[in-house]
């Protein structure tokens, strides 16, 4: 008996290929939106309709444009530092519980000033300042907590800074239906509505664009620097690609592992204030849609490259407002963007594989 | 207390453990096998969504049954592909295959939200079903807690003493001596990858076709995740993962009897608390794991074989 057998080989490039590079995330994004076409059309959907609404459709709106740069803006701080972990092959997973912690505190400085309160003799100030602080420290802080235990203990990050998640999430649950709850508020699970000297400023009279997005494209832009002209962004892509190397040539593991995990955390904290300050404008039960995770997806379709992740940001950002859009037009439940999401990040994940391999595939023939 | 409650409780405990217990011997083979697959909470779901979607199309609890191992199954090949055959990165592929499980289950549940069917039947054996305190613990459960105290021996006994099992453990800690033995390595882990996936998806029918028997989106609730730790905290072994699951399950319970009795704990904290308790279990084990409980040797890395 005869049988051809498929036989998948991979060969390493010498060195990456610069064009490929380039190209990946494009490919992966057709691919994705190609994959995303058929599970649209298996649930009895248009693909061509769906991809006017997701893709094309929030391009000509200008509010929806509008919304595109207040979404992308916290996708992209968080990404932007969760960068530097992943290029250093430490997997923080949970800038969701960062990012929740982060505008809880903030958020808290908001209420307990609320009305003046504490502002006699200083002003106010510095009440924002103080929250964009407080949110990042406490951020930094959460993120310590898996860091240490990896550091110390040697337990995995990956699972620690998730099982994190959940917990920030119930801190930030209990607060808001418990002591932080706006006593004139109708029982409604929130907090007191934050005073303006609590709030982000705007960048335009009655716009929706808030100092967050400022300080996202700061941080590509410091990113971008550190990576390439400082000796810490060598030491981050060092240990990332050889970490024998790095530790023969006298870098830590330890203080490296403390150092991204503070960044990102910093980072998702410090978006987390600038959600409830910029746009929520109150605590509440609920204050990410998912920022958090979808941030993972965006470092990775950005290749890891501040610049890259920035358009990655606007991308997930478009996708996010598609789905919601689609949500009404079309009657496609929010889930999708989140398979999309998930599609999305396993093409570029197989679209990467061929910027640092050949495949070659053979039919063997067996007698 | 009399021996009634001690049953019921006993019971409730096994059943909260079941869904861990099937999940995590799925994911030990996986990992044995050298690779990592994040993907347990996606996977796990989607086997709740197809499982219980195909119960209701088909009013058959066997198809759902095998609707849900069919789901899982189907998510981890794909994870199988990008890993092994394109030798992507085993974190990032897991945490798609979570995100884009957890999408697709709500759009392949979105239909069946609210709908309700019958639990899975237990076993009855008259006479021995009602025998006082092990009665219904031991001859009165659903077919899942056999299948899965079944799946442990199995691959306990399969990892131990089976010629097919010792292969795969090589291939775990070390796929260039195995490679070079002539193993097939990659086939071997895409297939310790296919059993995991059908594990999950085994976990999550379990899920909405008998622990509770209706769809609710993101109602693993972590579960996979817990399931990924359990496989940590057991060192590996199939015993102790069951052990860690059933510990596990007592901490659920306790947390619902906790609720629902308010001692004035905030119910958040009691919620949190499974996700709390995880956290001590990988610390009480990383201060263990310098006596030797290690990690196969290959965990998480691709391998790429020589032309």
């Amino acid at each position: 008996m005869r049988t051809r057998l498929m036989r998948i080989d991979l060969e390493a490039r010498s060195a990456p290929s610069p064009l490929l590079e380039i190209l990946s995330p494009f490919a992966a994004l057709l691919g994705a939106i190609f994959i995303g076409g058929l599970v649209i059309a298996f649930i009895g959907k248009s693909p061509v309709e769906a991809l006017f609404v997701y893709f094309l459709e929030p391009l000509g709106d200008p509010w929806a444009l509008t919304e595109l740069a207040v979404k992308a803006a916290p996708l992209t701080l968080i990404a932007i530092s969760l960068s530097f972990c992943y290029r250093a092959n430490l997997w923080n997973i949970g800038a969701e519980g960062q990012f929740v912690m982060g505008g809880l505190s903030g958020g808290i400085i908001a209420v307990v000033t609320q009305g003046g309160v504490g502002q006699e003799t200083l002003g106010s100030w510095w009440i924002l300042p103080a929250m964009l602080i407080a949110g990042t420290l406490a951020g930094l802080l959460y993120a310590m907590i898996p860091a240490f235990l990896k550091v110390k203990l040697g337990a995995s990050e990956i699972l620690t800074s998730l099982m994190l998640v959940y917990v920030a999430e119930m801190i930030l649950d209990y607060l808001v239906r418990g002591p932080l709850r706006d006593p004139n508020g109708f029982n409604f699970p929130q907090s007191v509505p934050f005073d303006d000297v609590a709030r982000m400023p705007f960048l335009m009279e009655g716009e929706r664009l808030h100092g967050g997005i400022v300080i996202a494209v700061l941080a590509v832009a410091i990113a971008s620097f550190v990576m390439r002209r400082t000796l810490f962004g060598f030491d981050v892509a060092l240990v990332g690609s050889a970490p024998k190397a790095a530790r023969f040539a006298g870098f830590s593991d330890a203080k490296l592992t403390l150092a991204v995990f503070a960044i990102s955390g910093g980072a998702a904290g410090l978006a987390g204030v600038c959600e409830v300050a910029g746009q929520i404008g109150q605590l509440q039960p609920v204050i990410s849609p998912g920022y958090g995770f979808a941030a993972i997806i965006v470092a990775f379709l950005g290749r890891l490259q501040p610049w890259g992740i920035l358009c990655a940001g606007l991308v997930l950002a478009l996708t996010t407002i598609g789905g919601e859009s689609a949500q009404i037009s079309m009657k496609v439940p929010l889930d999708m963007t989140r398979a999309f999401q998930g599609i999305l990040l396993m093409c570029v994940l197989a679209a990467d594989v061929f910027t640092r391999y050949r495949m070659r595939i053979t039919f063997a023939r067996r007698g | 207390m009399n021996i009634e409650i001690i049953e019921l409780i006993l019971i409730t405990v096994l059943t909260a453990a079941m869904p861990l217990v099937i999940a995590a011997i799925g994911e030990l083979v996986t990992e044995r096998a050298g690779v990592l697959n994040l993907g347990v909470e996606g996977m796990m779901i989607m086997g709740a969504a197809s499982g219980f979607a195909i119960a209701i199309m088909t009013g058959s609890s066997a198809l759902g049954v095998l609707g849900g191992i069919g789901a899982g199954v189907a998510l981890s090949a794909a994870f199988g592909v990008l890993t092994i055959f394109l030798a992507a990165n085993q974190v990032a592929t897991g945490l798609a295959l979570t995100i884009l499980g957890v999408g697709l289950s709500g759009l392949i549940g979105s239909g069946f939200v609210g709908m309700k069917r019958d639990a899975i039947a237990h076993l009855h054996i008259p006479g021995l079903s009602d025998l006082p305190l092990v009665g219904k613990l031991v001859f009165g459960q659903d077919p899942f807690v056999y299948a899965g105290i079944a799946l442990v021996f199995g691959v306990a006994w399969f990892l131990k003493k089976s010629r097919a099992g010792l292969t795969l453990r090589a291939v775990g800690e070390s796929h260039t001596s195995a490679h070079a033995l002539g193993v097939p390595v990659r086939r071997i882990r895409f297939l310790a990858v296919l059993f995991g996936g059908a594990c999950s998806g085994l976990a999550g029918a379990y899920l909405s076709l008998a622990y509770t028997p209706f769809w609710a989106p993101g109602m693993t609730a972590g579960r996979g995740w817990i399931a990924l730790a359990l496989v940590v905290f057991a060192s590996w072994r199939p015993f102790r993962a069951f052990a860690g699951a059933i510990l596990f399950g007592g901490a659920t319970v306790l947390q619902l009897h906790a609720q629902a009795a308010s001692f004035g704990i905030p119910g958040q904290a009691l919620t949190a608390l499974p996700y709390l308790a995880t956290i001590v279990a990988l610390v009480l084990l990383s201060l263990n794991k310098r006596r030797g409980a290690v990690a196969p040797a290959a965990l998480g890395t691709s391998f790429i074989p020589e032309r």
